[in-house]
């Protein structure tokens, strides 16, 4: 059990005298891997706004002038992934951030060249994006198995018709019923059409 | 007391809250014996529905016993009365109530003037369905202090168990009224989207009804398993052309009744790209809810035919062909379940054993283990079709 939030307290201004209110809360619904998830989102959507709004800041330390236009692509392509990995989608998001991942470490790979005086700077971020590749990856491979439809038994349900009398007795056992008039449609064809009914 | 309280999206907490207390003479105190997850609370947890707050106690689907009452009942109630309390408190006594309306019960709604806002005009309170229906606590607690008790609840017998009769309070009504509303005909061909809960309850309906014919669509192995149970044809729409295999089973005229169990939440799949078009919308707050099966009902729908909408949808739909709809002159009926105008007619059936509707039930559990069947449910692991919670 831990303490309640701040904002649930606040929210108990809303509730009246006699609704409960909450005084201790249990353990989330949601596990490790969604909560890294949310932080994962989040951390997207400041990067990608970062290379899309500044992208100079990228490119100046790494010494890839000239190359802003890509830069706010990938940004383009951040903010994606974030909003999927905050969203219900997690799966896509995280998987995405992997391939993405992908995409930077080779882009950043081609400025590893002797001739660039930011050759260290370059190093360095790839040893970053190496480590946040391993997050992103075992994050995506826990929060899939977590969520996975294979979790759990494969149960039967063929036997499961809901009438005692079984299906063929059952079929039309509510004909008592009186469809009540302001809930009337069509009406019945045999009733309206000789020819259909005789047919 | 302990109770399921929503904290945000896909967070949900067993927590430890203060008791509810009478707070009017129309009020009661029920000890809940056994209370449901639902398929709308998932969009709860995935915070589609707006206006929900952390520290709002989840759960419409409950029953128990009345251990507390208030000075006003009419004699109606009293402590030691075993009831199903359906999800929608009415007050009785307005218009809508009088017409059987009870959905959108003109008092309940303690917070009419957000409903007001949102929907032109208000609608009934709901338990534990956010602040736009009242902002009730639910029942996925051990107690539930329940409004307007006197006609709300629905007494029920002793000695017929709790998960025969625990589907009163929404999933059976819900899938009768769906049934009801579509008027089905002896010749009728009555196709159900979605196998979830509420579709399972619903083919059984329209059998009960007499349809010639119920197919059920779905893609889910174990729950088109129960279909057919039922006595539904299934379509798996991962293997089948949905609007081709229903032409071909109605000698290409199409089924003469259409029925939505699946609302707000349709399944996203690259082989329907207008499922991925919503989704993206969704994504960048454009739209709120995903309407492909509307849209595939409208498109194969007989002409003349009727169109039922027992799915929750929240806000704003995209493209819906609203040419096709009118130019085929199709019927649409739609609403949150007038569940009393129900209840004692499907308690007569079940106790005449012309249904037993415990048949979904596939989870049963402590109220503890509530936030992980959440879970489950969502991510249909286990085979899970419908979660029972015993506080």
């Amino acid at each position: 059990m831990t303490n309640i939030s701040s904002l649930t307290s606040l929210s108990n201004i809303t509730r009246s005298e006699g609704d409960p209110k909450v005084l201790r809360s249990g353990p989330s619904s949601r596990g490790v891997p969604d909560s890294l998830a949310k932080g994962l989102g989040w951390f997207s959507l400041a990067l990608g706004l970062t290379e899309l709004l500044a992208p100079r800041s990228i490119t100046r330390p790494l010494g890839m002038e000239g190359k802003e236009a890509l830069v706010r692509v990938y940004g383009v392509r951040e903010i994606g992934s974030g909003i999927l990995s905050l969203s219900v989608d997690k799966n896509l998001g995280l998987w995405s951030r992997v391939a993405g991942d992908g995409i930077d470490i080779a882009t950043v790979m081609t400025a590893l060249r002797h001739d660039n005086p930011k050759r260290d700077n370059v190093v360095v971020a790839l040893a970053l994006l190496l480590g946040i590749t391993a997050v992103d990856l075992i994050d995506a491979k826990a929060h899939s198995a977590r969520h996975s439809r294979d979790v759990g038994r494969k149960r039967s349900y063929r036997n499961r018709s809901g009438f005692p009398r079984g299906v063929q007795a059952s079929r039309g056992a509510a004909r008592d019923f009186k469809t009540p008039d302001d809930l009337r449609h069509a009406p019945h064809l045999a009733k309206v059409s000789p020819r259909t009914s005789a047919a | 007391m302990r109770a399921l309280v929503w904290h945000g999206k896909e967070d949900i907490r067993c927590d430890t809250v203060t008791d509810p207390e009478i707070e009017d003479g129309r009020d009661v105190i029920v000890k809940v014996t056994s209370c449901a997850i639902c398929g709308s609370d998932l969009h709860l947890f995935h915070n589609f529905i707006p206006a929900m707050l952390p520290g709002d106690v989840l759960g419409h689907e409950t029953m128990g016993e009345v251990v507390e009452t208030g000075r006003n009942l009419n004699g109606k109630l009293k402590k030691g009365d075993r009831v199903v309390v359906p999800f929608t408190i009415v007050c009785g006594e307005c218009d809508q109530c009088k017409r059987g309306y009870y959905s959108v019960c003109q008092k309940s709604n303690r917070k009419k003037h957000l409903a007001d806002k949102v929907f032109g005009h208000t609608t009934a309170g709901l338990f534990g369905y956010s602040h736009l229906t009242g902002g009730y606590p639910g029942g996925q607690a051990e107690y539930l202090r329940v409004p307007f008790a006197d006609t709300t609840v629905q007494k029920v017998p002793e000695g017929i168990p709790d998960e025969k009769l625990l589907f009163l309070s929404d999933i059976f009504p819900t899938g009768w009224q769906a049934a009801v509303q579509a008027d089905i005909q002896p010749t009728d061909t009555v196709a159900i989207w979605g196998c979830g809960p509420v579709g399972q309850m619903t083919i059984r309906s329209a059998i009960l009804l007499g349809a010639e014919q119920v197919v059920a669509i779905d893609n889910i192995p174990e729950r088109l398993e129960m279909a057919e149970a039922g006595g539904a044809i299934t379509i798996n729409f991962d293997e089948e052309n949905v609007v081709e295999r229903l032409n071909e089973l109605t000698g290409g005229e199409g089924p003469e009744k259409c029925i939505d169990c699946i609302g707000m939440e349709s399944h996203v799949t690259l082989s329907m790209p207008d499922t991925v078009y919503d989704r993206t919308k969704q994504l960048l707050l454009a739209e709120s809810d995903r309407p492909h099966v509307l849209r595939e009902m409208i498109y194969v729908c007989r002409p003349g035919g009727l169109i039922s909408i027992p799915g929750v949808y929240g806000g704003l739909v995209d493209k819906i062909p609203m040419g096709a709809a009118m130019n085929k002159g199709l019927t649409f009926r739609m609403g949150q379940t007038h569940v009393q105008r129900w209840t004692p007619d499907l308690l007569r059936r079940i106790e005449e054993e012309q249904i037993d509707p415990s048949f979904v039930i596939t989870h049963e559990v402590p109220l503890d283990r509530g936030p992980e069947m959440y879970r489950t449910f969502r991510d249909k692991q286990d085979s899970c079709i419908k979660v029972v919670l015993k506080p």
